[in-house]
């Protein structure tokens, strides 16, 4: 099972025709503590790099980017009611939400997690 | 604060600071023709005069006029305390409160009046106040299109006129298709309004009392307007509701209306506040400041500016509003009256007012040629039908003295004979004589 991020810290993971998606551990704690998290409606398409749900921390208020384009399947539950999930998990038990992917190929768009701790290296 | 003008010789320093002689060298770059000529003010006079001169003002703001107008602002006793604990200066020279560690009065003051318009609204959640009663029931509006992703608004034509407008200049900008029902007589088409309500419905807009007094239950259209994944806007009008049946109780997702019923003068039709409050699930949509109540790090109870994220000095392109203000002082003073007034005295207002508006309905309808239109049942306000053209008999009555109401012909084409007349609890029962006799003498002659 791999992880792939993207530039804006998003991670994606894909098992068969599911494509799990989160943000990393990284933008989990530059947020801070996350109060609110605006997850789309399932069903809903979109495309690579477009906004795909909102989150709030007591410091900022971010867009999240889909990794991959893809149609929503699945919104984490959760969160609604516990968005600190998110910091206390941010790559397991505090993903947003499945999607069916489109494309696989815009996987190769991505960083795999060496790749990713290297770029993040060069933000510091 | 004094009014201190600058002295000749603080000029004269400040001048040679700058490096120039005179006034006039100072402002030597602005070309001639682009400068004030004149700022047409006249000559300085002595405080005494200036007294003088502000009452004359007063005078001309049509007091000494008896008023039976109402159509949204409204002639409402104001306790004294409202204008003494209003008008500290702790309170009425404050700045934004978005420093908590400096700023706790204001923000508990606020946190209260949300408490009181909840109360009163019968909903859940509450602003810290906005503009007026027309923008915040554009501002609801709006609100809903947010909410239900969906970009048609049934407004019903009974609406104040004026908050209509609003709306319509709100939408303007918006790819919103506003859907407008006309009122049958004076009461809302209930009929129309629900039919109207499709699965592309974000809102149906509605006033309680509507604009020609008339008081109705909207919980079966908040029914149907929820079966249509659709939101149901109560304007109401805050006295009202000591006897009213509430937005909240009618089952409203957003309630909104005019404050300035809530101790604030009428002044010339203005400044006041507006307020909107919905229900607990839509208060990341709801516009302005909202002030809620945390604890410090030491466990101490303290307010605070919260959910932010809503506004737009957060994130400019998503936020619920371009409004990041309130009517501070105005909203105040709404609270220190709820305050004075208590849940038995605003009850107590509110059947005032229905008393001694049913007093005149009966005396008026009487007249001759005079008949009341509301089918329905009025709180303060009703609409009668004259024999002749209503605004000129509200001409010939403030000869006497009289306001007479709001004749409908300016708002609704057709409607020229009709005129919506107003009674608070500040009409004695000589004044409703009077206006009966003036009403009588004008529609007989």
């Amino acid at each position: 099972m791999t992880k792939y991020y993207t530039k804006e810290h998003e991670w994606v993971e894909v098992v068969g025709e599911v494509a799990t998606v989160g943000i990393s551990v990284h933008a989990a704690h530059e947020l801070g503590d996350i109060t609110f998290i605006e997850l789309p409606a399932t069903g809903k398409t979109v495309s690579q790099s477009e906004v795909l749900a909102g989150i709030e921390s007591v410091k900022a208020a971010s867009d999240v980017y889909a990794p991959l384009s893809g149609t929503v399947i699945e919104v984490n539950p959760d969160l609604e009611s516990a968005p600190e999930i998110v910091n206390q998990s941010a790559e397991g038990e505090g993903w947003l939400c499945k999607l069916e992917p489109a494309d696989l190929s815009e996987l190769s768009a991505l960083m795999d997690e060496a790749k990713y701790q290297e770029y993040l290296k060069g933000l510091s | 604060m004094t009014y201190c003008p600058n002295t000749p010789e603080e000029i004269r320093e400040m001048l040679s600071v700058i490096g120039v002689e005179t006034i006039e060298d100072l402002f030597a770059p602005i070309p001639k023709e682009l400068r004030a000529r004149s700022f047409d003010l006249p000559p300085g006079i002595s405080e005494f005069e200036l007294m003088d001169r502000a009452r004359q003002l007063a005078q001309a703001g049509g007091s000494g006029i008896v008023p039976f107008i109402g159509g949204g602002l409204y002639d409402h006793l104001i306790p004294a305390t409202v204008d003494h604990l209003g008008s500290r200066a702790e309170f009425a020279t404050s700045y934004t409160p978005y420093q908590p560690e400096c700023s706790q009065g204001t923000l508990q003051a606020l946190y209260e009046y949300q408490s009181g318009i909840c109360r009163l609204t019968g909903m859940e959640v509450s602003n810290a106040s906005l503009y007026d009663g027309g923008t915040a029931l554009a501002e609801g509006a709006l609100m809903a299109l947010r909410v239900t992703n969906r970009n048609a608004i049934v407004l019903d034509q009974s609406v104040n006129p004026l908050h209509r407008e609003i709306v319509r200049g709100y939408l303007a900008g918006h790819e919103a298709q506003l859907v407008e029902i006309e009122a049958k007589g004076c009461e809302a088409d209930l009929e129309r309004l629900s039919s109207a309500i499709s699965g592309e419905t974000a809102a149906v807009l509605v006033q309680n009392p509507n604009f020609f007094g008339s008081v109705a239950d909207f919980t079966a259209l908040a029914e149907r307007a929820h079966q249509q994944g659709a939101l149901l806007v109560v304007s109401c009008y805050p006295i009202s509701l000591g006897l009213v049946k509430s937005p909240g109780e009618m089952g409203a997702d957003i309630a909104v209306g005019e404050g300035q019923s809530l101790g604030n003068p009428l002044s010339f039709g203005g400044p006041a506040f507006g307020l909107i409050a919905a229900t607990k699930s839509l208060i990341r949509n709801l516009p302005g400041r909202i002030v809620g109540e945390t604890i410090d790090r030491s466990g101490r109870r303290g307010y605070v500016l919260t959910l932010q994220a809503r506004e737009q000095h957060i994130k400019r392109h998503k936020a619920t509003s371009n409004i990041c203000t309130n009517q501070s002082l105005c909203a105040l003073r709404g609270m220190i009256f709820m305050t004075a007034l208590g849940a038995d005295g605003f009850r107590e207002l509110a059947q005032l007012n229905y008393d001694k508006a049913e007093h005149a309905k009966k005396v008026l309808a009487l007249i001759d040629g005079v008949t009341l239109e509301n089918r329905a049942p009025t709180f303060n306000e009703f609409t009668l039908t004259l024999p002749t053209d209503a605004g000129s008999v509200v001409q010939r009555l403030l000869a006497r003295g009289i306001a007479a109401g709001v004749p409908l012909g300016s708002y609704y084409p057709g409607r020229e004979n009709s005129l919506v007349v107003t009674v608070t609890e500040r009409r004695s029962r000589e004044q409703i004589e009077k206006l009966a006799e003036g009403l009588q003498e004008a529609v007989c002659s």
